[in-house]
């Protein structure tokens, strides 16, 4: 028996089910589910779109309404998580699966921020999941022009110094406060496109953030409101528009209004940099906190010749030998631990259990990483004695109270194949109830790890 | 203190049992009935000789010489026996003649998986999964209603309250002495983990948790509980509690005060607050086996066979040890390593059942374990 089908499984997928059959041939099995990829699954489809969101957000907009707009912002959220923590646990393309918490996390925007909180979902759906088997480009094109992002990184404040509306008011106030918010600007280079210390300056950022204003959000009620675009879509606000031409890593851009941004965002999307910075990250979610760097060479030549189509990444990725290292490469996090417990102990409802509330207390509130930057990768983040204990306390929680049938000793061969240790088998064997033993299992080395 | 001896007390018990009972058996399905059965299953397989310890046995101190206990160290029962120095409740109950110890006793699983010996256990069975429901839902089945069905006072329903009867679980927000053995077990687990074994080591110690003692408290809080359902009028006639720990392959000394301690205070916050109804009251205390006679290199014991059973309660005639005493010389145990089984569980659970609701006893034998017998029911046990 070798080893591939528990990586495959584990390490690539979500966790192994009790019912998985194990895949015979492992690498035809994950370059499968880039084809039957379902961008649009059931569970999330069910979710309101932004549209729809928007437009009840704005029926409560009024400051007696401010309990209302927090509950309505809050029950959104939870039902975003429970169905995204459903669909992970019941899809049948894992890896498929895998790639969009990759994706979103890369893109993160983050659910405590105000109105944030009720598009995370939406977000997702609308702005990743279509793009996941396409082209980077598409997705950052996607994810940039979505509400949720522009809100997150404050772009409806950045308004031009020399546009229509920042001149006027200078002209008729005498006020001189409507200015540039770099925010949105910078994190694109910084984290969603070229990378940290990848070479733009400062002055890059400033350029690009000018670019980027008048990109702005459609809100319901607002005295611009526009009735031909969808309740909270994208709109360019030409009044807030710093006026072209803009140079931004040496090259300048003649286009004017809203294509001034998406040109800059078109070249950044192929750039080498960005190509190194997506193999980086790829290479160490797949081959280890510190991957080896001829990995990242191979994915990085890959983005680069494929023009950033990302299924191209993925088959390196797929016939990477660095991806399938007998050993564990990586120290599973809260929301990959608790997706695989679900998976393993076979749960298909959750009935009275929250996943929401679950991972808060492991550390991990889904889609709340508390910055842009997005939920670190790698073990030192997650490998901590209060959040081991935590794992061991909520694995026994999960088995008292949301319990099974199933029997740890014929579950943890069928989950962990060849990756079971003798040790791990016989302390679940010498367990004195079968809720210590599914306990064990779960917190056991391997499972904890992937 | 009673000196009775053990071997005619079985003999005679046997011989009277099916005779004593046979006018009640009319009556017995038709009235409702004010006893009250409690089972308390000790889960991990509980040590018999840490219990109640046979300090006047000769073979005693040599087998387990780190393990034993000083006849001066424990509760003098007779003899022969004695009782854990934490067991001070239970001993004034027997003392008071409300507690009757059964040793040198098993179901008749006859392997060493915990799983499999208390399936064994709880559905009735003479082998794990021969049964498909448990023997005290089919004890159920033998008893009129009552408005609260039987409960197990447990997060999910065991093995031995599951089947056709409708049964119920009231889950109290911790088990008593699960945290201690599972912390443990997890430190074993990670013990070739140089990375998981530190944070392990870092955890416990930051959150104080090394020799946490809370298990006295979570055992009364669930005796009370229990106690508090049960003595309404029309509250569960049977109820199941869990108590987890008691695997004790390392610390057995240490470990073990704080079981029994935990189980001496559950057993006494019964009595406490069933008040008046305590009088009505049988509890079983059991485990799926016992450990083995000798100690193991860590401080404790391993998987075993014969253990003991106690039962409590106002209703029970107690005060006494029945026990047909195999010793502990090399040649009495059983495969060389085990306190020998000369008890049937089974027996005593049957007897026990059938004399608190004054039933039949071979009617309550045939379905709590319809695969028969080795011995007849015990009896002799309850007050009638």
């Amino acid at each position: 028996m070798s080893f591939e089908p528990a990586i495959a499984l584990n390490r690539f997928g979500l966790g192994a089910r009790p019912d998985d059959k194990s895949p015979t041939d492992a690498q035809a099995w994950l370059r499968r589910q880039i084809d039957i990829y379902e961008p649009r699954p059931t569970l999330i489809a069910e979710q309101p779109d932004t549209a729809t969101l928007a437009t009840k957000l704005g029926a409560v907009r009024a400051p007696e309404d401010r309990k209302a707009e927090a509950t309505l912002r809050r029950e959104t959220y939870r039902n975003a998580v429970e169905a995204r923590v459903l669909h992970a646990v019941a899809t049948d393309t894992p890896f498929a699966e895998r790639l969009v918490q990759f994706w979103a996390n890369h893109f993160a925007i983050s659910a405590e921020k105000g109105v944030v909180t009720a598009f995370v979902g939406s977000f997702e759906a609308e702005a990743i999941r279509p793009h996941v088997m396409g082209r980077f480009e598409d997705m950052l094109l996607a994810v940039e022009h979505h509400p949720a992002m522009i809100y997150f990184l404050d772009q409806t404040r950045s308004v031009g110094p020399g546009s229509e509306s920042a001149v006027r008011r200078a002209q008729t106030k005498g006020k001189r406060d409507l200015g540039l918010n770099e925010n949105l600007a910078r994190e694109i280079l910084e984290l969603h496109t070229l990378g940290v210390r990848s070479g733009y300056t400062q002055a890059d950022v400033t350029e690009f953030a000018r670019a980027l204003t008048g990109w702005s959000i459609n809100v319901p009620g607002a005295g611009d409101y526009k009735t031909d675009v969808p309740p909270g879509g994208f709109i360019f606000r030409q009044n807030l528009h710093e006026p072209w031409p803009r140079t931004i890593m040496g090259r300048t851009y003649m286009q004017s209004g809203e294509m001034a941004a998406t040109a800059v965002l078109r070249d950044l999307a192929v750039a080498p940099q960005t190509a190194n910075h997506i193999a980086t990250k790829l290479a160490r979610h797949f081959a280890g906190d510190e991957p080896p760097q001829s990995l990242i060479d191979r994915l990085a030549a890959a983005f680069k010749s494929s023009k950033g189509d990302l299924p191209t990444l993925y088959r390196v990725l797929i016939d990477a030998p660095e991806c399938w290292a007998a050993r564990p490469v990586k120290f599973k996090t809260p929301y990959e631990w608790t997706i695989s417990a679900l998976r393993g102990t076979g749960r298909t409802t959750f009935q009275k259990f929250s996943a929401t509330n679950f991972l808060r207390e492991l550390g991990q509130p889904l889609w709340e990483p508390g910055s842009p930057a997005g939920w670190d990768d790698t073990a030192a983040r997650w490998a901590a004695p209060d959040a081991l204990l935590r794992r061991v306390e909520a694995a026994g929680r999960l088995e008292r109270y949301f319990p099974n049938k199933l029997d740890p000793r014929e579950l943890a061969p069928k989950l962990l194949a060849r990756s079971l240790s003798d040790g791990t088998r016989m302390a679940i064997e010498g367990a004195d109830t079968r809720i210590t033993g599914m306990t064990l299992l779960l917190v056991s080395p391997e499972f904890q790890r992937r | 203190m009673n000196k009775l001896d053990r071997r005619k007390f079985l003999s005679l018990a046997a011989a009277t049992s099916t005779l004593a009972f046979a006018p009640r058996i009319a009556f017995a399905a038709a009235a409702e009935t004010d006893r009250r059965f409690i089972f308390i299953i000790q889960r991990g397989a509980a040590d018999g000789l840490e219990i109640a310890p046979p300090v006047g046995d000769p073979d005693y101190a040599r087998i387990r010489p780190a393990l034993a206990h000083d006849a001066a160290d424990v509760i003098k029962l007779d003899a022969t026996f004695g009782l854990h120095a934490s067991l001070v409740e239970t001993a004034q109950m027997y003392q008071a003649g409300e507690v009757l110890l059964a040793h040198a006793i098993a179901s008749p699983y006859r392997d060493r998986s915990h799983f499999d010996g208390q399936n064994v256990m709880e559905c009735g069975g003479t082998a794990p999964y021969s049964l498909r429901d448990g023997w005290m839902n089919r004890l159920a089945g033998l008893l009129p209603k009552t408005r609260t069905p039987p409960t197990a006072f447990a997060p999910t329903v065991p093995m031995a309250l599951r089947g056709s009867q409708r049964v119920t679980s009231y889950a109290p927000s911790k088990l008593p002495g699960a945290k201690d053995d599972l912390l443990g077990r997890v430190a074993l687990l990670y013990q070739y983990d140089p990375q998981l074994q530190s944070l392990w080591a870092s955890a416990l110690e930051a959150r104080g948790l090394a020799g946490e003692d809370a298990s006295d408290k979570a055992s009364i809080t669930i005796g009370k509980l229990a106690a508090t359902f049960m003595k309404k009028a029309d509250g569960p006639r049977l109820a199941m509690i869990e108590t987890n720990g008691w695997d004790t392959h390392n610390q057995q000394k240490a470990r073990s005060e704080r079981l029994l301690s935990g189980l001496d205070a559950m057993l006494a916050s019964l009595r406490d607050n069933l008040g008046p109804v305590w009088a009505q009251t049988t509890v079983l205390v059991a485990t799926e086996f016992g450990r083995t006679a000798a100690a193991n290199g860590t401080g404790g014991t391993d998987h075993g066979t014969a253990s003991l059973a106690l039962l409590a309660g106002g209703a029970v005639k107690g005060g006494r040890m029945i026990a047909d005493w195999p010793g502990l010389a090399p040649k009495a145990l059983y495969e060389n390593r085990d306190l020998k089984p000369t008890n049937g569980l089974d027996a005593l659970i049957a007897g026990a059942a059938a004399e608190s609701f004054a039933l039949d006893p071979v009617r309550v034998t045939a379905t709590l374990f319809p695969d028969g017998l080795k011995t007849k029911p015990m009896s002799g046990l309850i007050r009638v």
